[in-house]
Formats: structure tokens, sequence, C-alpha cells
């Protein structure tokens, strides 16, 4: 591990000694918080018993599925409205403030429309995370070269085949930062819709057991939450790395 | 494959009068239109080395662009082994740009292989080529390396490899070493130099300086101020086997001077025109 990495370790480790310390004392109650330790054994004891197996299954579902159809739709959205320069100027503002806005207020009229259903949390999970995918896409294809497309018209590449072996690899930085946004956005959008109001899932099993008082089940599931979406993060972190390395010639 | 010691009279692409308009941009700051180039008339001679001088913004990346068929002449015709061309690049054509083109996500092998790979070569085929033509162009060495980790100069030659793969009988240069240093700039020449007579192809390379042409081509086309046009084509009578040691001859240092004495007045117009422009944008 390098020094930063040792570091960085050093950090959390630290922090959740620190916390696991400030619990034990008594400096913060139990109340309120409940040790480190405590919070992973009663993680340990609710993943065994499996009573949160389905609401795990239907969250980390809706969660791939928006972030699947944010991607997807996105960078088909973004590619449309770069060829049309027209409608892109017209569209322009509204990106550059969209999410000034709080896009999360329309939930409760997605709800009056479509009914307390997996529907409004997956188009107020899409909504949150296409747009980052959608600029992304714009901004990777601005910056590709434009003597990109004239080496695809020397070699008299189709419009799809320019797209794909040139225009994609050209602009993949970009777009590789979109897909990491919107699966922050994603996460946090679905989890979010959850605890506010859903029929079931990982959010609402957090509010639940919040207003029952059963701190052991809430921080539980919250660390377990923790867990996924740092170990998502990492795998794209990691993947990041990887074509920089190839880009730069094993140069990170 | 086998080599004429002299180029032929054969022609192999013909510009007749040819002009290219920059259409004038629409919306508010309303651009006027730019008359780039032309009329031009050119024959290319199958096999020859043609150099293209020119003041800057004249029109000679537009020249070439029009001759490869990335653009449509606004009047005139292009022909290319006695076809039209008209705003597609014909099979046969290869163009290294002056902006550097390598893909910087591949290795500099494949990059050279990239178009053998969209044209369905086999790959035992595609070995061959590429392996020789990195050894040929000097970058044998350099086959698992990003572009990232190479300079300018090498870049470039990048992509003159992938260009040369696909043996092209026109091979179209737009001011490749424009950013190398003096003496770079030189062995790049032998190295172009080298190319044209191993591969037997017409060369056409534009550049901006003036005793490159004078040592490279069997002619030079001088062009004037925007928009472009050819006031000479002086023939350089060098032997196909030269090098860059000719720049010591006689010969060499007047082709240079004439070329000087015809151009400086155009270098002096397009500097003049800038200063003018701008008022007239007033
Ligand atoms: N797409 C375009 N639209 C409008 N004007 C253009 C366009 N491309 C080039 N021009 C103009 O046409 C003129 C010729 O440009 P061109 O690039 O052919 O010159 P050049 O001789 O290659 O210049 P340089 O020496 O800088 O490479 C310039 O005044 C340029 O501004
Ligand atoms: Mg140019």
């Amino acid at each position: 591990m390098t020094r930063v990495g040792l570091i960085r370790l050093a950090v959390i480790v630290g922090a959740i000694g620190a916390l696991e310390l400030a619990c034990r004392i008594g400096l913060i109650k139990h109340q309120i918080i409940i040790p480190p330790s405590e919070m992973a054994s009663a993680l340990w004891t609710l993943l065994a018993s499996g009573s949160v197996n389905a609401d795990i299954e239907r969250t980390l579902g809706i969660i791939v599925l928006v972030i699947a159809l944010s991607i997807v739709l996105g960078f088909a959205a973004g590619i449309a409205i770069h060829a049309l320069p027209r409608v892109r100027a017209a569209l322009d503002p509204f990106f550059a403030t969209y999410y000034a806005v709080p896009v999360f207020i329309f939930y409760p009229v997605l709800i009056a429309i479509f009914g307390l259903s997996v529907m409004p949390i997956v188009l107020i999970g899409v909504a949150t995370a296409i747009v980052a995918m959608i600029i992304a896409t714009l901004n990777g294809l601005d910056r590709v070269p434009r003597v990109l497309t004239k080496v695809a018209r020397v070699h008299r590449l189709s419009r799809i085949k320019t797209a794909v072996t040139l225009q994609l690899p050209a602009a993949a930085p970009y777009l590789f930062t979109g897909v990491k946004l919107s699966v922050s956005y994603g996460f946090i959008a679905v989890i979010a819709a959850e605890f506010i109001l859903s029929p079931a899932g990982l959010g609402r099993d957090i509010a639940d057991a919040y207003a029952d008082f059963n701190n052991r089940r809430m921080y539980a599931l919250i660390l377990f939450l923790l867990i996924v979406a740092t170990l998502v993060n990492a795998a794209l972190h990691a993947l990041d790395m990887r074509f920089a390395a190839r880009r730069s010639g094993g140069r990170p | 494959m086998s080599v004429a010691s002299l180029p032929s009279r054969e022609i192999h692409a013909q510009l007749e009068a040819v002009t290219r308009v920059f259409p004038a941009a629409p919306g508010a700051g309303a651009q006027p239109p730019v008359h780039a180039l032309g009329p031009v008339d050119l024959d290319l001679r199958k096999g020859e080395f043609f150099a293209v001088v020119g003041p800057s913004g004249c029109g000679k990346s537009t020249f070439l662009e029009v001759l490869a068929g990335l653009q449509k002449p606004t009047a005139g015709t292009v022909t290319f082994e006695g076809k039209v061309v008209n705003g597609e690049v014909a099979d046969g054509i290869g163009v290294v740009f002056q902006e550097d083109a390598s893909f910087p996500w591949l290795t500099v092998w494949d990059n050279a292989a990239f178009g053998l790979r969209r044209n369905g070569v086999a790959a035992a085929e595609i070995r061959r080529r590429v392996d020789d033509t990195l050894a040929f162009m000097g970058l044998k060495d350099f086959a698992r390396a990003y572009p990232s980790q190479l300079s300018g100069g090498m870049r470039q030659r990048v992509c003159i490899a992938r260009t040369l793969v696909l043996q092209p009988r026109l091979i179209l240069l737009d001011e490749p070493f424009g950013a190398l240093d003096a003496q770079t700039r030189l062995l790049m020449g032998d190295e172009v130099l080298r190319l044209w007579r191993r591969t037997g192809a017409s060369v056409l390379l534009i550049t901006h300086a003036l005793d490159e042409a004078a040592m490279l081509a069997d002619r030079v086309g001088a062009m004037s101020a925007r928009p472009g046009r050819f006031i000479e084509v002086i023939d350089t009578g060098w032997p196909r086997e030269r090098d860059s040691t000719i720049v010591g001859e006689a010969a060499f240092g007047e082709i240079t001077a004439r070329l000087w004495e015809r151009l400086r007045g155009e270098s002096l117009k397009a500097l003049g025109h800038a200063g003018a422009d701008s008022m007239a944008a007033e």
C-alpha cells in the first residue's frame, strides 16, 4: 500500500475508533448513536436472519435499474442533442441550472400520478441521475478533436463506425465521469425516495427503525448502505485508474 | 514494387479552376463569406513529389482538403485517377494532418493497424504490414507505447505509419513537421524522401518552410496570399536519389531565393490583410 493509502486508512480507522471510544465512555448517548462495533454485529445478525433480504433485493434492484436507464438513455439523448445544435442551444440553460433546482420536490407529484409503487421511485431516480450523463456525453463529444472526424472520413468509415471506433473512445474519459455521477445520484435519489414514502425497501426500513427507536436495526442498515456505496465507488475508481493508466501508458 | 527512376508525365490528380468559398456564417455576428482558395489549376503527375508553400492562412490546408475530397470545391473540378472527387475521399488517398491525429487510447501498434482492421484484412497480413511499417518509420521499439509517451514528432510519425500501412497511391501531408525544430525537420524530410522512393506513391507536401520545399520536392508550387492561387510552379530538377545534404548545393540556394522572391510580397500582403480586415470589421 502507498503512503497516501496508509494515511487514508489511518484516518478511517482513527475516526471509527474515536466514535467507538466516545460511545463506550458515554460521551455520546447510546440512544443517539450506538458504537460502530455494535452496528457491525447488529448488521451481521440482521443479514444472517435473512429478514431484510427482500428489501435489499428490491432496493438494489431499483438502483441498478435507475442507473442503467440513466446511463443508456442519457448517453443516447446526449448523442441526439449533440447532433442537433439548435435543440442543444435551446436546452443548454436547463442543463446549466438543472442541479440548482431540487428535482426531488416533484416526488410527491409523481406519487400522486403513479400511486405508491416502484414507478415514482424509478422516475425520480432517473430524473436525478440522467442529466449528469447527458451533460457528460455532450461535454465528451465536444472534446473529440475535429481532426478525428477527418481521419474517419479518410478511412471512409460510416457514421456508426465513426461513433463507435473513434468518437466513443475519444470521449470515454468524460463519459466515465457521467457514469460515476449517475451512479452516485441514482443511489442517493432511490434511498431518499424510499425514506420519504415507499411501500418497502431499505430506505423505508431505515425510516421505520427510526420511528420505532430501534437504533440497532437503523444503524445496521445505514452501515450496510455505506458499505455497498463504498464498494461500488471503489470499483468504479479502480476501473477509472485502469483506463487512465492505459492512456498515459502506465503513468496514472 | 517497381519504381520509375523519373516521374512520369501521367496525370495522377488534377484540379481545374477549383475555388473554395466558405459561406457566410448565419446568425447575429454575421461573418462575411471567406474566399479561401483559387481559382487553382494543377496537374499532379504520377509518382512526383510536389510541395506547396505559401504565407500562413493563404488556403493551403483548404487546398489539401479539397484535393483529398474532405471538402467540396465551390467551383471547378477535382479528379483523382480519372474519377471526379466530390466531397468524398477516394480509395488510394492517404492524409496526414497538420494537427496531431494519433489516437491516445491505442498503442502505437494499434494506431498503425487501425485502417487495416476496419478493412477486414487478415490478421497475419495486418501483423506483417504493421511490423514492417513501424520498423520503416523507426517506431519498432515503441510499438507497445501510447502516444502520450511520445514526443510530437514521434506522434506525427505514428500518423504517417497509420497512413502508410494502407499503401496509398497519393499521400497528402499537411505541415506534418510544423511544430518541430529545424534540425529534426531536416531529418524528417529525409524520411519523407525515403518513404516516397520506397512506396512509389505521389506525394503532396504542404509546408511553410521554403527550404523544406526546395530540398524535398520535384516541383514546388508557390501560393499567393488568400485566396490562395499558384503564382509560380518551380521545377527543382533534383535526382530521385537525394537527401538533406543537397542543402549544400548552389541550386538549393537559388531555388530557395527564388521562392522567397515570389513569396515575400505575398507574405507581407498576408500580414497587411490581417490588419486591413480587423479595421474593416469596425
Ligand atoms: N471552416 C471554415 N470556415 C470559414 N473560414 C475558414 C474555414 N476553414 C478555413 N477558413 C479560412 O480560410 C482561410 C484559409 O485557411 P487554411 O487553413 O486553408 O489556411 P492555411 O494556409 O492552411 O493556414 P496555416 O498556414 O495557418 O495552416 C483562412 O483565412 C481561414 O480563416
Ligand atoms: Mg493549414
